[in-house]
Order: C-alpha cells, then sequence, then structure tokens
C-alpha cells in the first residue's frame, strides 16, 4: 500500500448498504478455516470499539458540528460491524463462539506481543495471553462435561488447549491491573496499533461473557463465565492503561481509524474464503475513506499534520496464525509471573491486597478449578478415555 | 442452492490435522493441571438445586363461574393446576408448531429439485391442523376459566426444549431432510404429550374434553407417520444422489 493517506479509499457517501446486503450468508462453522471465524470476531470487536470510543468522544464534545461527523462515520462502523458479527451462523453454540473468542485472545495477542518494538508492551501482552490461555482451557473443559463436545472442532488444532496461569489466581485488586502508558510523543505508531487491537478484543470478550454468561442454565456455567468475565474486566483495564491518556481525541479518533485500516488489511492478507475476503476488501477501503475524512478534521481541529501521529505506511499485517511455539515458551519461562502495580514479579512478590481480594472472592469454592479439576484434553472430548 | 450432504472440506476433525494434533498432544512445561476430577460440578449443582425455587407457578383460573356455565366439570384443588399446566403447554407447543410447519412450507417451496412438492399439500393440511389443534386448546382453557394467555410452567420448559428445532428449520443452510429431522423431532414429542393429556383429562372427568384430545392425538399419530416416512424417503434419496 502506497502512503497510508495518498489511498483515499471509498468516500463515506458513497458508503451504502441495504438489510439484503448487511446480513449475508454465515461462514460454515464445519468447512471454513479458523482463521476466518478469529477474524470475523476480531474485526467484530474492532468495529465495536469503533462505536465505543465514537460515543463517549460524542458525549464529552461540545462543538455540534463535530458532533454531526462522529454521527457520520458512526453509523457507517455500525453497518459494517453488524455485517461482520452477522457472518458467525446460527449453528455456534455460545460455547463454541467462546472457543472462537479465546482462539483470537490467544493467536492475535501472541501474534501482537512478537511484532511490539516496545519491550515493556510485549511483556504486558505476554502476561494477558497466559491468563486468556487459561480460559481457553477451562471454558475446553466445561464444553467437554456440559455439552459433550470437543472444543478443538472450533481450533481445528491450531491451538492448545492447556492451562496456562491459573485463573484462580488472576484475580487481582485494581491497584495491580494499572500498567504504564506508552509516550504519545516518543511510541512507534505501531505500538499505539497493536494497544487499540487488543484492548478491543478483550473489550468485546468481557461484553461477550457478561451478556452470555446468564443465557446458561448449569450452575457451573453461570458460575465461570461470571468469574472468566471479571478477568476480561481486569484485561480492558490493563490494556486501556497502556494507551497514553494525554492523546486528544482528535487524535485518537485518528489512531481508531488507522488500527481499523490495518486490521482490515491484515485480513485481506491473509484470508482464506475469497467470499469473506471480498467484504475485508470492500472495508478497507471503507476505512480508508474514515481514515481521510477523520485526516481532514484533524487539520481543521488540530492545525497540524495527521503524518505526525500516523504511519507513514502501514505495518506488516499482523499475523493470523497458529502461535503454538511461542505460546509455550511464554507458558514456560513466565506462568509464574504475577502484576505488582505496575510491574511484573516473581510470584512471592505479590501484594497482599490481590491475594486478599482473590481470597475473598474464592471463599465459596473456585468456578474454574472445579470445572477443569482432572481435566486433560483428548480428541473426541474426556469420555473417549474413559471409555478406553 | 444445493443443500443434500456431500464430501468436502469439513475442517472440525483431527484427521485434517494429524500433524498440529501430535504437538497439542504432546506435554507443556509450565502447564499444571488441577487435581481432582469432575465431581465438583455435581457438588456445585446440588447446592444450586437444593437452594433454587420453581421456573414459576399457574395462574388460578380467574372465571371459575364462566367455566360452569361453558359446561367444564368443576375441578378444584391440586387437580385443576395440573390440567391447565399441561394443556397450556401443549397449547404453546401447537402454537409453535404452526409456526414451525409454516417455516418449512417455505423451505419445501424454495427447494431447489423440487422433490418436496410432492408432500407439500399434506405439509399445508398438518400445519392447518396444529392451529386447529391451538384453538382448542384455547377452548378447553377458556372452559375450564383458566387463561389461554398465560405462559405455563410446563409451556415455559417446553418451550426452551423447542428452541432448537425452530433454529433448524429457520435456517437457510439446511435441507428439507435435516429441517424434517427436526420436525420428527417435534411430533414424536407432541405425540406422547397428547397421549399423556387424553390420559390426564380422563382421570379428572373431563369425558368431553378427554373426547376432543383424542381425536387431535389421532391426528397427531398420522403427523407423525407422514413426518417419519418423508424423512426416510429423504434420507435415502440423499444417499442415492451420493
Amino acid at each position: 500500500m502506497a502512503s497510508l493517506l495518498e489511498t483515499k479509499g471509498t468516500a463515506l457517501e458513497r458508503q451504502n448498504f441495504t438489510w439484503r446486503d448487511m446480513v449475508q450468508q454465515p461462514i460454515s462453522k464445519l468447512d471454513d478455516d479458523a482463521y476466518t471465524r478469529v477474524m470475523v470476531i476480531l474485526m467484530n470487536g474492532i468495529e465495536m470499539e469503533a462505536m465505543r470510543f465514537s460515543h463517549s468522544f460524542a458525549r464529552m464534545c461540545p462543538d455540534r458540528e463535530l458532533q454531526l461527523h462522529l454521527a457520520k462515520v458512526r453509523r457507517k462502523e455500525a453497518h459494517q460491524q453488524a455485517m461482520v458479527n452477522w457472518l458467525l451462523g446460527a449453528d455456534h453454540s455460545t460455547l463454541e463462539t467462546t472457543i472462537g473468542y479465546e482462539q483470537v485472545a490467544i493467536d492475535i495477542t501472541a501474534a501482537v506481543a512478537q511484532k511490539e518494538p516496545d519491550p515493556y508492551l510485549a511483556q504486558v501482552y505476554r502476561y494477558g495471553l497466559l491468563e486468556d490461555f487459561d480460559h481457553m482451557y477451562r471454558y475446553s473443559a466445561l464444553m467437554d462435561r456440559l455439552e459433550g463436545r470437543d472444543a478443538n472442532n472450533i481450533l481445528q488444532s491450531y491451538t492448545d488447549i492447556l492451562p496456562g496461569r491459573p485463573t484462580i489466581e488472576e484475580h487481582r485488586d485494581p491497584a495491580d491491573e494499572l500498567r504504564r502508558h506508552y509516550d504519545r510523543s516518543k511510541a512507534q505508531p505501531l505500538s499505539k496499533l497493536h494497544a487499540l487491537t487488543i484492548m478491543a478484543a478483550e473489550q468485546q470478550t468481557q461484553n461477550f461473557y457478561q451478556n452470555v454468561g446468564p443465557q446458561y442454565a448449569d450452575p457451573v456455567a453461570r458460575q465461570l463465565y461470571a468469574e472468566i468475565a471479571h478477568i476480561e474486566e481486569q484485561h480492558v483495564t490493563q490494556y486501556e492503561s497502556i494507551i497514553d491518556p494525554n492523546e486528544t481525541w482528535m487524535e485518537k479518533w485518528l489512531l481508531h481509524e488507522a488500527t481499523e485500516v490495518y486490521t482490515y488489511h491484515s485480513c485481506v492478507a491473509q484470508e482464506p474464503n475469497a467470499r469473506i475476503k471480498a467484504i475485508w476488501e470492500r472495508f478497507l477501503d471503507y476505512e480508508l475513506g474514515h481514515l481521510n475524512y477523520v485526516a481532514e478534521l484533524f487539520k481543521k481541529h488540530e492545525k497540524r499534520d495527521p503524518m505526525e501521529v500516523l504511519p507513514q505506511k502501514l505495518p506488516d499485517p499482523i499475523t493470523v496464525a497458529s502461535q503454538r511455539e511461542f505460546v509455550r515458551k511464554v507458558l514456560a519461562q513466565e506462568v509464574d509471573l504475577r502484576a505488582k502495580g505496575a510491574d511484573f514479579v516473581p510470584k512471592a512478590q505479590e501484594t497482599e491486597a490481590s491475594r486478599a481480594y482473590r481470597d475473598q472472592l474464592n471463599a465459596d469454592g473456585s468456578p474454574s478449578d472445579t470445572v477443569a479439576a482432572g481435566y486433560k484434553w483428548m480428541p473426541g472430548t474426556e469420555l473417549q478415555r474413559k471409555a478406553a | 442452492m444445493q443443500k443434500a450432504t456431500q464430501m468436502g472440506k469439513n475442517r472440525t476433525g483431527i484427521q485434517m490435522s494429524p500433524a498440529d494434533t501430535k504437538k497439542m498432544l504432546q506435554e507443556a512445561k509450565g502447564a499444571v493441571f488441577t487435581p481432582g476430577n469432575d465431581s465438583g460440578i455435581m457438588e456445585v449443582r446440588t447446592a444450586y438445586i437444593h437452594a433454587s425455587g420453581p421456573v414459576g407457578t399457574v395462574p388460578p383460573p380467574g372465571t371459575a363461574k364462566g367455566a360452569l356455565k361453558a359446561g367444564a366439570q368443576a375441578l378444584t384443588g391440586k387437580k385443576a393446576h395440573v390440567l391447565i399446566d399441561r394443556i397450556g403447554e401443549r397449547l404453546a407447543f401447537e402454537r409453535t408448531g404452526t409456526r414451525l410447519y409454516e417455516a418449512f412450507l417455505t423451505k419445501c417451496r424454495a427447494e431447489a429439485d423440487g422433490s418436496a412438492k410432492e408432500f407439500l399439500a399434506q405439509v399445508e393440511h398438518i400445519c392447518a391442523e396444529e392451529a386447529a389443534h391451538f384453538r382448542l386448546l384455547v377452548e378447553c382453557m377458556q372452559n375450564l376459566g383458566a387463561d389461554p394467555t398465560a405462559q405455563t410452567p410446563a409451556a415455559n420448559v417446553t418451550g426452551v426444549e423447542s428452541m432448537g428445532l425452530m433454529q433448524v428449520v429457520t435456517d437457510p443452510m439446511t435441507s428439507v431432510a435435516q429441517s424434517l429431522h427436526a420436525i420428527l423431532v417435534a411430533e414424536l414429542a407432541d405425540n406422547d404429550a397428547w397421549d399423556e393429556l387424553v390420559l390426564l383429562a380422563e382421570e379428572l372427568g373431563q369425558a368431553e374434553m378427554a373426547q376432543q384430545f383424542t381425536q387431535a392425538r389421532d391426528e397427531e399419530r398420522q403427523h407423525l407417520a407422514s413426518v417419519r416416512q418423508w424423512h426416510q424417503q429423504a434420507t435415502l434419496r440423499e444417499s442415492q444422489v451420493a
């Protein structure tokens, strides 16, 4: 791709939808590649964050004209979000979709951690990664023991089902969740795009779990969703804290649009399903349109060049592929790290506040331990082992 | 578009990725398994079962006088609520069943190869009978002085049971054969439920109602026989295509 703002994309007024166009045939749960679903879930998260950010901005914005610009772009994001999220078929059980969400959290975060230029931020991603890795294991146990289904039908052997940092130990005091933010004037643009991408993914995961948890009748499932949703709340807190709060609203808007361009670009580069790839291409052009639209507003309101904030060219796409070797290496080396304030320390140095918070929450038992006690994944569910 | 089951690139099983699966089964340094077994799940469920109340209650008949005028035999005490609950269940099931058949009719008419056209008229007939059974049950509820618009506990639970059936039939990706299987499940449950309703009405001295239910049950028997036959034919037809 040429210099970021040289490609104008599709103008806002030409980004039109019909309901029929917006609601297309979903992907095939059985036949499509697992990473097609991963990209659908990722881009839903990116679009959801685009809307949530735009609403927050509008609520803090006294400029009526700017509110209208926000509303115009946001309406397109809403259309895009629906079209993307509706690509998930109704034959996915809630737990199957959940496994897809955790595959996003593991494989996308692992890809980002390896490309992240700032060593501290890379450590933050690796830290969160091992927790989502454990969530995958716990939800897989629930899926097996509640529904008698194999999580690997969704994962397609790309992602391991193994314990990570035990979920029971992930509950922390809020003071141990806030990290150090990057410096807006010094951080590389890629670091900013990474932070928004992972924050968006985790935020949609939290929203999803907090919404679907009550759909289960089984109290074990209801408890597990309640527990893991709380870790996702912690993760959103962690990831939003690495973003420089001194960025202006306009600067943040520009970065959100750039993140959308970057992530759709990543999907275009790696999507194996031609029909879905055409959607990614269309939306990449739409997002380039948004980026240019916002860049003009940025010039007007901030009286500076958008390229001071944006990367000259798009970075290499986020790798959407199995990260097994990297994740296993991180697991072996960092599973016993704990957060202390903004730092990562050996387990023994964990704060008393986090221990006390966790002991209180787990006083009536730990859902994540209960559901996975003695659980070892095997192809075709653990009933295969019991039958043998 | 063609919906018949074909051989293809289904990626869900381990045979599609043997090398990756082998790696998945290798031990990982740092992975610490929680000791124990799945008995904790039973303990949590048991504790909640002990602590939980029912899904809801049967509303009391609001118009007892009306019931007597309509000629229904008096129902008192515990017996009344059981019958009202179960009539409410059938009422809801037949109402949803009507919608299920309507959705199925659309699928049959849209099927590319036209093989469903041979039983379209019969499906339309069944659909009309499901709606007639619904109206019969509304009338019975009214005769008992009960509220046919209320959702009774049995209606609620059966509604939860049936959620997947409607999902299958309304999914544009499912075939007529796959939809017929969902309808077969519905008819199997429906047949047994009508049997029970006849028994219950007889047990509670509602002779006229029992007679009406018997007729509906006999019609449902016919529905089941037809759906079973169509499903078998559709399955065999697919096997011949393959």
